[in-house]
């Protein structure tokens, strides 16, 4: 049985510490026909005195269409607007020339009906923000239209578990027309979530991809210090890690609301690339001295710990065995001693 | 007398021994292939079926031949699922078709989300005979589980 009307897609990003932290991704879009397109996505997330600044870029897929995205967020956005012109390619422009890459540290919710916090149409976007669990997200998408992949109830789930806010993404393709969007074209858009721990949903991006299809992404990072970091698997590598330089700031600053950016911030960038079977975790951050960044904020939950080793065969016949071993070794030492007391006594 | 008696122990402990190990070597390796199933039937058998995260639960039933058994699927994730069971042609020509809801036949079943359905299908030789959900990539992500068809006694 083959069905679908649109296509939900999968993910992007989100983020992080302590002033401005940027992320590019690629992502897994589900089209109308359920085949999955990569789309390059890049996003910032900024984050100062407790409110992060989360800056990503649809593309128009130009299939006709109306695809969409869900992203997973740190926090219930207070604030949804048009991000700024090229703050994103920007940065982009500022790691284009790569250095030498060094791996990175370490190593169910009620199917209520989710919740509307907020709505925005931005260009050709329709922007909502739900809270609810993976359920209660899910029933959303579907009933809006979206085609929920196979893996969706389960990565909906790992999120709301932690988070229970998402931000639904979704090309009107009858205004892109009218604004003459053409394929390729991204709408930046730019949340203020206010939030005390930031993370980037990496696991988001491999929605809806076949095991074997590798998942490349490009996550920055602006913090006010440099940030501790914790990848909850391998695959992603830190490419760069430095003062952000003044050139940098006071470029993004002058883009359109981005008035924001301070003078003072360290810039990290990461590469993501792994098999879509591997990316089970995310991206945890920490800021703050002395305060390691969170297991769970980087998928290591511990239920998951407990689902890997779980299973196999039985252990209680094994038990029975060595029990009944026991039990022989003592009856071969004392039944001698007891035929030999009774033999003496009746002789 | 006392060294033959001892003998006599000695030998019905080694006896006591080895039979406890081969009970449970054969026990855990029976369990093993059978993913530590109950052997249900033969006659009318009601299976409940849960599937949460796109896989169903238990992912393994084992029956006596001459068993008729009824499927009850409780979906528990909001996306719809289904369930087929059959012959590697009817696994076939769904995976390839373009069935619409399923129902009519027995061991095909769609079940909306949120929802649970029942199907009933007879499993009259021994041998393996799969289920799965058939939905567009389903399968290719593990949605599959297999009846184990045992002799009967």
């Amino acid at each position: 049985m083959r069905a679908g009307p649109i296509g939900l897609g999968a993910l992007i990003l989100v983020a992080l510490g302590a002033l401005a932290a940027p992320a590019g991704a690629c992502g897994g879009l589900v089209g109308e026909n359920g085949t999955i397109q990569l789309v390059r996505t890049t996003t910032l997330a900024a984050y100062h005195d407790g409110v992060e600044r989360y800056v990503t870029s649809f593309e128009f897929t130009g299939e006709g269409a109306e695809v969409g995205s869900i992203v997973p967020l740190p926090g219930v956005p207070t604030k949804v607007e048009r991000g700024g012109d090229w703050t994103l390619q920007r940065l982009t422009r500022e790691v284009a020339p790569p250095l030498l890459a060094s791996t990175v540290g370490a190593p169910r919710a009620a199917a209520a009906d989710a919740e509307v916090l907020l709505t925005a149409k931005i260009d050709a976007l329709d922007i909502t923000i739900l809270r609810g669990g993976g359920d209660a997200v899910g029933k959303w998408a579907i009933e809006h239209g979206f085609l929920l992949t196979p893996d969706a109830p389960e990565v909906l789930d790992f999120y709301a578990q932690r988070s229970p806010v998402f931000m639904a993404a979704r090309f009107d393709a009858s205004r892109a027309a009218e604004l003459d969007q053409q394929r390729g074209d991204g709408t930046p858009i730019m949340l203020t979530i206010p939030t005390d721990e930031p993370w980037v949903p990496l696991r988001i991006l491999g929605l809806g991809l076949d095991a074997t299809q590798d998942v490349s992404a490009d996550v920055f990072l602006l913090t006010p210090d440099r940030p501790q970091l914790l990848a909850g698997g391998s695959g992603l590598s830190l490419a760069r890690s430095e003062q952000a330089s003044q050139g940098l700031l006071d470029d993004l600053r002058s883009d359109k609301g981005m008035g924001w950016v301070p003078s003072d911030l360290w810039l990290s960038y990461l590469r993501l690339d792994t098999p879509a079977r591997d990316l089970d975790y995310d991206l945890a951050i920490s800021t703050h001295d002395g305060s390691e960044p969170s297991a769970i904020a980087a998928g290591l939950d511990a239920s998951s710990v407990v689902r890997r080793v779980t299973g196999g065969s039985p252990a209680w016949p094994v038990g029975v065995g060595v029990l009944a071993i026991g039990v022989v070794v003592v009856a071969l030492v004392t039944v001698p001693k007891l035929v030999r007391r009774a033999a003496r006594q009746t002789s | 007398m006392t060294r033959v008696r001892y003998r006599a122990w000695a030998l019905a402990a080694v006896w006591v021994v080895a039979s406890g190990i081969t009970a449970a070597y054969a026990f855990a390796s029976s369990a093993a292939d059978d993913g530590g199933a109950e052997v249900l039937g033969p006659g009318n058998v009601t299976v409940t079926l849960d599937i949460e995260h796109s896989r169903f639960e238990p992912a393994r039933i084992v029956v006596r031949q001459h068993s008729d058994v009824t499927f009850r699927v409780v979906n528990h994730d909001p996306i719809a699922h289904e369930f087929i069971v059959g012959d590697d042609e009817v696994h076939a020509r769904h995976e390839a078709g373009t069935h619409g809801q399923h129902g009519a036949l027995p061991g095909e079943v769609s079940v909306a989300p949120g929802k649970t359905a029942t199907t009933t299908f007879p499993f009259h030789t021994p041998g393996t005979v799969l289920f799965a959900c058939h939905l567009p990539g389903h399968f290719a992500y593990g949605m599959v589980g297999d009846v184990v068809v045992r002799p009967g006694r």
